[in-house]
């Protein structure tokens, strides 16, 4: 399990990284499409974090001991052993945002458009991470650890 | 089907805390036999989605805080419909209410709290419920139907939850709190303002300063009078005043008790090889530094997960755990950990920075150590990355230099000084490419 890492000193800010997270978790996986004609558009599951000049992109580190999991009261999220991913299940979500309450690094994100939460997913089931792939100056790498 | 006999493991209760050990252990014990002796009889569910499920947004199933198949592969034998009634830890068993005995190697008693009722007459008529449990849920559910006004007796996090709840399912919801203000030792009075206004403007009707001074009917109850003389006619009465630690099982172990059964930072009692944990344990407050008792479902869910390891020989110290909410009531969000309310006796070099904007609908403050720790925050409205806050507390960071960028809605790790934040962070980026 391994994960993904800034380099803020080669950010540029472009946000790119936002809008391909986005494009991942649309239904359509089309830029164009997602953001133009898809009815719930498509929203980042992760930040940029920004006080220019600085800027970094910071994205669910997938905790060994996951406090949004400990905090959890629907049995929601949970950690993978398998993929070590931290998994959010939006069917069981209630919206409590408990995780949004313990997350340390800010990375439980609420859903504007209904009362429960989105998170990075590490593209589960895609074939490449978007954020890192689509990086234009390669500020976002994955390490294995 | 399980068979009675010994067991390197057994917990009595099934929730949070229970589910907490469970997982702990199996992450670093797979071969160990574990046991649990369930109360109620059903597969393990939230009680804090009891509003939830009431309120109409949650079918049954989603009530089950693991998948049914959950003991199953974790290899949990489950003695499900039984009370444990005894334990005797000089010989390593516990008593069950039909008699039979469970051996133990080690034993994590996570039997929770029980709602507790006031002295008032007349609530144990047929239409009284608490808000606790499945026979609860069962018992309002029969009642909704055909009910056109209820009362809920406390205005604290379950009371207001089950107000929206009822008021949801079309209910004329009456709200009674014997403070002067609503979720009194949980939040400020600028929050409680901010809740109540929300309350109002949603049609609840409050009754602060006030309680039920008798209960009207013969096996229902038909009406309350209050306090101060008025009558309100109901079809329901919901009992949400407070949960009581439930302790009964440690009486005569030699388990030393303080309101909750007091553990260590490895949730161990007082009698070694018996640890406890959620609400009916009181646990290392890593705010006050105090053991108290903290009925919140992170605290047990964590509490559990420590308890776990430590039985299972892996070191591991609470604490992580303070008081701490995440709540909503309509559209209002609210977070809130560790102090918030400041008492006269809490107020020796504590400092409050808060900041209630125009619109009136965020609310943020925090309460600072005199070293400039973060001892407390609320948030109201904004609750946006919120756990860097806590974050923050639990790392116990001096925030004065950056204090007043705790304001912005949108705070974050680039508001950090730059050492800071690179500590922090320092497993997350890579510095030094160029």
């Amino acid at each position: 399990m391994g994960r993904i890492k800034a380099k803020p000193e080669v950010c540029m800010g472009c946000h790119l990284c936002e809008v391909w997270c986005a494009v991942a978790h649309s239904k359509s996986k089309h830029i164009i499409k997602a953001f133009l004609y898809e009815d719930d558009k498509p929203l980042p599951r992760l930040v940029v974090e920004e006080k220019l000049p600085l800027t970094f992109a910071l994205q669910c580190r997938h905790c060994a001991e996951p406090d949004c999991v400990t905090a959890c009261i629907s049995g929601a999220l949970w950690k993978d052993p398998e993929s070590g991913r931290v998994v959010h299940d939006p069917n069981q979500c209630v919206g409590c945002y408990s995780c949004v309450l313990t997350c340390p690094y800010g990375n439980v994100f609420i859903n504007p458009r209904k009362r429960e939460i989105i998170k990075c997913d590490l593209c589960a089931g895609l074939d490449t991470l978007y954020c890192v792939s689509h990086c234009p100056n390669e500020a976002l790498v994955y390490e294995d650890c | 089907m399980c068979n009675m006999g010994d067991f390197d493991y057994l917990i009595i209760g099934n929730s949070a805390g229970t589910v907490g050990c469970i997982e702990g252990l199996r992450s670093v014990d797979k071969n160990s036999t574990v046991a649990l002796v369930a109360e109620e009889d059903c597969h393990i569910y939230s009680r804090a989605l009891i509003p939830y499920y009431l309120g109409g947004q949650i079918t049954r199933d989603k009530m089950y805080y693991r998948p049914l198949d959950f003991y199953d592969r974790a290899r949990v034998c489950v003695f499900q419909g039984h009370r444990a009634v005894k334990i005797d830890s000089a010989v390593r068993v516990v008593e069950l209410d039909n008699g039979s005995r469970l051996g133990y190697g080690k034993l994590l008693i996570a039997t929770g709290g029980k709602p507790v009722f006031p002295p008032i007459p007349g609530l144990d008529k047929q239409n009284v419920f608490s808000f606790h449990s499945m026979p609860d849920l069962m018992g309002i559910e029969k009642e909704l139907a055909g009910a056109r006004s209820a009362v809920v007796l406390g205005g604290g996090v379950i009371g207001l939850m089950a107000a929206e709840a009822l008021h949801k399912r079309g209910i004329k919801v009456h709200v009674l709190e014997l403070a002067e203000r609503l979720l009194a030792p949980v939040v400020d009075e600028t929050t409680s303002h901010l809740v109540e206004g929300a309350l109002q403007k949603a049609g609840l009707a409050l009754y602060l300063n006030n309680t039920i001074d008798q209960v009207n009917g013969t096996e229902r109850v038909e009406s309350v009078t209050l306090k101060d003389g008025r009558n309100i006619p109901c079809d329901l009465l919901i009992v949400g005043v407070g949960v009581a630690p439930r302790v009964e099982l440690a009486e005569g172990t030699g388990i030393e008790v303080n309101r909750g059964i007091l553990v260590d930072k490895k949730m161990q009692t007082s009698v070694p090889g018996i640890f406890a944990c959620g609400d009916c344990a009181s646990i290392y407050n890593f705010v006050t530094g105090v053991e108290q008792n903290m009925p919140l479902w992170p605290n047990a869910y964590l509490g559990g997960r420590i308890a776990g390891f430590n039985m299972a020989g892996i070191e591991r110290a609470f604490i992580q755990g303070t008081t701490m909410n995440a709540m909503h009531f309509f559209d209002v969000n609210i977070v809130n950990a560790g102090i918030n309310v400041i008492g006269a006796n809490q107020g020796n070099g504590l400092e409050v920075i808060q900041k209630h904007d125009s619109d009136g609908q965020t609310y943020r403050k925090f309460v600072l150590s005199e070293n400039g720790q973060i001892k407390g925050f609320i948030l109201v409205g904004q609750i946006a990355r919120a756990g860097i806050f806590l974050n923050l507390m639990r790392r116990k960071i001096d925030v004065r230099a950056f204090q007043l960028e705790l304001f912005k809605n949108d705070f974050g790790y680039a508001d950090l000084p730059e050492t800071l934040r690179w500590k922090l962070l320092q497993d997350d980026v890579i510095l030094g490419v160029v």
